[in-house]
């Protein structure tokens, strides 16, 4: 299993990659705490659209891992997976648990 | 102009699609394109990708080697498709999947992803394609006529989605094009479509780029979720 802190790692690296795009008031910080998205949160939805595709792209090119984070299972859970940092790198780690085991 | 510029067209192994290299090649872009089969000798500046665009693996693989080889995509010409002239009381479900896996679903894998690549640099061009067959109900053709009305409706709602990521979606109707794909239609089939047209004449693959380049050009960033068809349909 890959280690959390690792995972955080890489969604930091999308936030670099994707803050010169946002409007001032969506750019986000780095850290676990950092609330995404619903109450609270920085980002307007095409702002989370852009961050799940640049979380997305950070995991292949530094970790060679090939996810879609937005599926089915994301989408229908009660607690989003897509609420902090910290819930969406557990929620990482979670899946690619589940591919090691499966 | 297009200096450093990269199209990327699907169905490029023959027919329009092989065209659509050529004439991009010319325009100075550096080309990439796919197909199920390999491309028989390949032009210099083109780039060929063995992938079946209802491949979502494939397709995935093909978008990050472009991404890692050359960090942006301006360009995707959704041309990759497939017909099949057949009575509906006639019509095997493998035929009705086969249609819809290359035309619809291969369009939505193509379009998701590249819009992914497009969208870093806040600027992209989609191009997809339909045919005269959905605005003219031809009987014989329902299957592939219904997966052209699904690429004209999803060309409309991903202009809507994808407009504020600065990329524009449209769609290129022809009329028939004497490539395979229309070789076993029978000739007084054709006659009596080609009677439907308004300009009544076979459509050629120049007249097919044209409006592609109307679509692509940097002065047409304001059209979007539009269907052009030839011919006067
Ligand atoms: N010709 C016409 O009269 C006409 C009229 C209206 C619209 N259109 C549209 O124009 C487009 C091109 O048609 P065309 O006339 O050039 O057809 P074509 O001559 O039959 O060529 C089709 C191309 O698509 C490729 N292809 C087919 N299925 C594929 C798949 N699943 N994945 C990747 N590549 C695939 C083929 O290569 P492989 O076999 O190697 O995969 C080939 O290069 C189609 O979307 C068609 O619906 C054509």
């Amino acid at each position: 299993m890959r280690e959390q802190n690792d995972i955080i790692q890489i969604l930091y690296a999308a936030i670099d990659e994707l803050n010169p795009q946002l409007p001032p008031e969506q750019r986000l910080e780095k850290s676990a705490a950092t609330v995404l998205f619903g109450e609270g949160g920085r980002l307007d939805s095409l702002g989370l659209v852009s961050f799940i595709v640049a979380a997305e792209q950070k995991l292949t090119e530094m970790a060679d891992i090939s996810l879609t984070l937005a599926d089915e299972k994301a989408m229908s859970r009660r607690n989003s997976p897509f609420r902090t940092v910290a819930t969406l790198a557990e929620y990482i780690g979670e899946r690619l648990a589940e591919s090691e085991n499966g | 102009m297009a200096r450093d510029r990269t199209i990327l067209i699907t169905g490029t192994r023959k027919g329009i699609g092989r065209y659509l290299v050529d004439h991009y090649r010319r325009q100075g872009f550096t080309v990439f394109g796919c197909s199920r089969g390999p491309m028989e000798s390949p032009p210099e500046g083109y780039r060929h990708f063995q992938v079946d665009v209802a491949d979502e693996a494939g397709v995935r693989r093909m978008l990050r080697t472009i991404s890692a080889d050359h960090g942006r995509l301006d360009v995707l010409v959704n041309n990759a498709g497939i017909a099949s002239m057949n009575h509906i009381l006639l019509t095997p479900v493998s035929t009705v999947h086969r249609i819809l896996d290359t035309n619809v679903v291969g369009t939505v894998l193509l379009c998701r992803e590249a819009a992914k690549l497009m969208q870093r640099r806040r600027c992209g061009r989609i191009v997809n394609f339909a045919t005269v067959a959905t605005p003219l109900k031809l009987e014989g053709e329902a299957i592939y006529a219904a997966s052209k009305a699904a690429v004209v409706s999803l060309t409309e709602v991903l202009a809507r989605e994808l407009a504020p990521l600065g990329i524009t979606v449209n769609a290129v109707g022809p009329t028939p094009v004497k490539t395979d794909l229309i070789r076993s239609v029978p000739a007084e089939k054709m006659e009596a479509l080609l009677d439907r047209q308004a300009i009544r004449r076979f459509g050629e693959f120049r007249d097919i780029s044209n409006v592609i380049d109307f679509f692509i050009r940097p002065e047409s960033d304001f059209v979007t979720g539009q269907v052009l068809y030839l011919g006067g349909v």
